[in-house]
């Protein structure tokens, strides 16, 4: 259990090795670049990276990036690649540094390709667009069909046409009767070419003197234009038809086309990751200071990687200085431990890094959060299935990436936890193996639990899983003290941690000598010898004296130091409520078993009658038995695990962190290689 | 059949009614912003939905109370015990907590859930404390739950 103890270092070097040695510095991946603060205003001689050249290339870095990430999501919906639901552990693939320098010269090309691939995925969507707009058209051709006359129609020498529609049904008697009523010319003719309920389309013919007057009168009548077709309409439908039919063809063989792309595959996201490492060397370039013919970095190196990094750095003409950070510096944080509680670090760093001079609190951390996780979910058989799952999964998959195999460690890990704990209470599945020896063979067979059955004898693992939170609370208390001591802030490590542990042990042990606490908790309890009771009271009686006088010490005035003293010494409530919240402990894992046996008696109640008719009968009876066990314990794992794994976090995260455990530290962040796809064989 | 066993179910179905109605409420308002978050980035799905889930629990632990209380009475074996009014109000009441906690506990949940789902749709890596803010809210829902199976468990046969 340990942070990293880092150093720090600085690198001068060449300008023109500048890009070499960034490229050998991120495929070491030890090196945390700082900012020199205040360092280009203070010298007239540097100057950061921070050009417009630079920006502008680095703009241009992530365009293509883009694109080639938007061709790679294209190629994938039209030529999908079956992956398998485990895919996502696989891993990155293996490149030896060779074949990835070997392969970036295709970039320029696998570039190329995703524009072209861009290019094709827009003519698809304009051909696309066009289809409806087709469609639309045909559709107000469809009145017009067996018009044997263009739309467009105006007329001959002598007469003039109207070719259009009226919104309503309308006979040719009536209208010509409006018309001649309205101009007062008796010269008309209608023809209605089409009619239905809302429209009615139709052709005027009259004089060409009086066109106009018909012109105007037409209008009043709500008349609106045929659409402006130069063809028969029967014509330009089948060329609509024929249009769309292309449109058709013309997006599959774009699909065709962009599908044809799949082979280009592997290209693209190696082009991905190799221009992703050259933003990062880019970003990192722009916050080393230069001068005319020098440059230096500043950063921090792991202790222990020091003397690799120099050694990677031999070849080249740079001057390197390690030295120790001070106090002041904010170092940055890596975690180390061993494979027990590493898998608990991204717990800790979900909550927050330890600050400058804390504890990594992994190790404590991972006793306990398998141990909870475990009695929350607290079922034999849901230990045994996540251990097998994570475990196979870690097997298989050996090129899985750190951060994942962290997590399925952990699972794993609870796993073990929730095998104990279910053990300890007894729960296989609930209580299947009774119902099932009940149903099947009429037998009575019970799996006596190793400790306690929480159900009939709930009061016993309460005042267990109390017991649980108190070492849980007294570990954080203890921690806080070997800490203060550590940073030899001994008055602290008395006033802050000795006085509790004395005031909350001391109450504690005082507590189970009265009939009060033991009458609280029927069954579950025996009271301890007197004398103890009387060592407790002392205890207490010490600590809380101390926390009056000490709990308020920054206050050079006594009534105000007392009064705050007071006030600390309040926070005994807090004690009280933090263990109780451990109460969780049994809630959660008495909801595991209960769903259980719900589940277990519903198969029992829908099957037994079944099984004693009839061969068919029994089958019918074990296989719905079989769906409700299978379907009623993945819903009751699943809900359970997730409650399991919040919970185990939170007991943490307030209960446990709130007794010695600050945070804020900042991450290691070197400069590294962030792809996606590959990742550098080590040679 | 007596007004006591009555009672007693009537219990019963109190905690799993109130709890399980608080409990679909809280995960339908976290289902609305979570299915938004996944609108803009799809990739968080899984985040949001352990959060969305969170105050669903309250629904489980009313149909566990439920559960104990119709086992202990003897309904889900079909030899239902005649209770005494007495009895079956002891039932009532210590089903009540769960019923009414759960209910209101879960409502609260989802308005923290709802903002954790905003704080994680801004900050991904703030994941492990968004959980947390739901979480605390959980707690009266057990404390509740406990104090109604040791009622339950503390009532004379």
């Amino acid at each position: 259990m340990a942070v990293v103890p880092m150093k720090k270092i600085t690198i001068t070097g060449m300008i023109s090795q500048r890009s070499t040695i960034l490229d050998v510095l991120q495929r070491l991946e030890t090196l945390h670049i700082e900012d020199i603060p205040g360092a280009e205003d203070a010298s007239a001689v540097f100057s950061t990276g921070k050009t417009e050249e630079n920006q502008q290339r680095l703009t241009n870095c992530k365009k293509d990036i883009e694109s080639l990430s938007r061709a790679l999501e294209i190629l994938d919906s039209y030529a999908p690649v079956k992956t398998s639901m485990l895919a996502g552990f696989a891993g990155r693939d293996r490149l030896s540094v060779s074949d990835f320098s070997e392969k970036e010269k295709k970039n320029a090309d696998t570039l190329k390709a995703a524009e072209d691939i861009l290019e094709l995925e827009k003519e698809l969507i304009t051909v696309k667009a066009a289809v409806p707009k087709y469609e639309n058209e045909r559709a107000s051709l469809g009145p017009w069909l067996n018009f044997k006359v263009p739309l467009t129609f105006k007329g001959t020498g002598c007469t003039a046409a109207f070719i259009g529609s009226f919104p309503e049904l309308i006979t040719e008697e009536n209208l010509t009767k409006e018309l001649v009523g309205e101009t007062g010319i008796e010269a008309v003719n209608v023809d209605v070419i089409s009619s239905a309920d809302d429209l009615t389309c139709l052709m005027v013919v009259c004089h060409k003197d009086d066109a106009s007057s018909f012109d105007e009168a037409l209008r009043k009548m709500n008349f609106s234009r045929a659409p402006q077709i130069d063809d028969l309409p029967l014509k330009k439908d089948e060329e609509l038809v024929k249009a769309i039919e292309k449109a058709y063809k013309d997006t599959d063989s774009i699909r065709v086309k962009i599908a044809s792309y799949s082979d280009r595959r592997e290209d693209l996201k190696f082009t991905i990751d190799s221009l992703s490492l050259e933003y990062e060397r880019l970003s990192a370039d722009e916050q080393i200071l230069r001068s005319r013919r020098t440059f230096i970095v500043d950063g921090y190196v792991p202790s222990s990687q020091v003397e690799r990094t120099e050694k990677a750095l031999e070849p080249y003409d740079v001057v390197i200085e390690v030295q120790d950070p001070t106090a002041k510096d904010n170092v940055p944080v890596l975690l180390k431990n061993n494979s027990f509680a590493a898998p608990v670090e991204g717990v800790v760093e979900s909550y927050s890094l330890p600050s400058n001079g804390e504890m990594d609190p992994s190790m404590p951390v991972a006793i306990f959060y398998y141990f909870m996780f475990g009695m929350m979910l607290s079922d034999f058989a849901y230990g045994l299935i996540m251990t097998v799952a994570t475990g196979a999964i870690l097997a298989k998959f050996k090129n899985m990436e750190a951060g994942m195999r962290k997590t399925m460690k952990m699972f794993c890990y609870c796993g073990i936890g929730t095998m104990v704990s279910g053990i300890l209470f007894g729960s296989y599945f609930g209580d299947a193996v009774t119902v099932a020896s009940r149903m099947f063979f009429d037998k009575d067979v019970v799996i006596k639990p190793l400790y306690v059955d929480p159900i009939s004898n709930s009061m016993k693992v309460l005042v267990f899983s109390f017991a649980i939170g108190i070492i849980h609370l007294f570990t954080g208390l203890i921690l806080n003290l070997w800490q203060a001591c550590k940073q030899k802030r001994y008055a602290d490590a008395i006033y802050d941690s000795l006085f509790w542990l004395f005031l909350v042990g001391g109450l504690l042990l005082f507590g189970l000598t009265t009939d009060m606490v033991i009458n609280m908790f029927p069954g579950a309890l025996t009271k301890i010898p007197d004398p103890l009771g009387q060592v407790g009271k002392v205890l207490a009686i010490i600590g809380a004296v101390g926390i009056l006088f000490t709990g308020g010490r920054e206050s050079k005035n006594w009534v105000k130091r007392l009064m705050k003293g007071a006030y600390a010494l309040y926070n005994v409530t807090g004690y009280l409520s933090d263990i109780l919240s451990y109460s969780r402990l049994l809630a959660l894992g008495l909801a595991t078993s209960v769903i259980s046996t719900v589940f277990n008696s519903m198969g029992e109640m829908v099957s037994a009658g079944l099984l004693h008719t009839n061969i068919f009968g029994a089958l019918i009876g074990v296989i719905l038995f079989l769906v409700i066990f299978v379907i009623g314990h993945g819903l009751n794992f699943a809900i359970n695990a997730l409650g399991a794994y919040v919970h185990a976090n939170r007991l943490q995260f307030v209960e446990f962190f709130g007794k010695f455990y600050n945070g804020g530290g900042r991450k290691f962040e070197p400069l590294a290689v962030k792809t996606k796809y590959f990742k550098f064989k080590e040679d | 059949m007596g007004i006591g066993t009555a009672l007693a179910v009537a219990g019963a179905a109190c905690a799993a009614l109130f709890a399980g109605i608080g409990s679909a409420i809280g995960v339908g308002r976290g289902g609305q912003a979570a299915a938004g978050v996944v609108t803009d980035d799809p990739n968080k799905f899984s985040q949001v939905l352990i959060l969305q889930l969170l105050p669903g629990t309250q629904g489980i632990y009313g149909l566990l109370i439920a559960f104990i209380a119709l086992s202990r009475m003897g309904i889900m074996s079909g030899t239902p015990a005649e209770l005494s009014v007495g009895t079956g109000l002891m039932y009532l009441f210590a089903c009540a907590p769960m019923a009414f906690v759960g209910l209101v506990s879960a409502m609260q949940q989802a308005k923290a859930s709802v903002a954790s789902i905003g704080l994680v749709a801004k900050r991904p890596d703030q994941f492990g404390k968004s959980m947390i803010f739901p979480a605390m809210v959980e707690t009266y829902a057990i404390l509740a739950l406990l104090v109604s199976i040791l009622a339950i468990n503390g009532i004379p046969a």
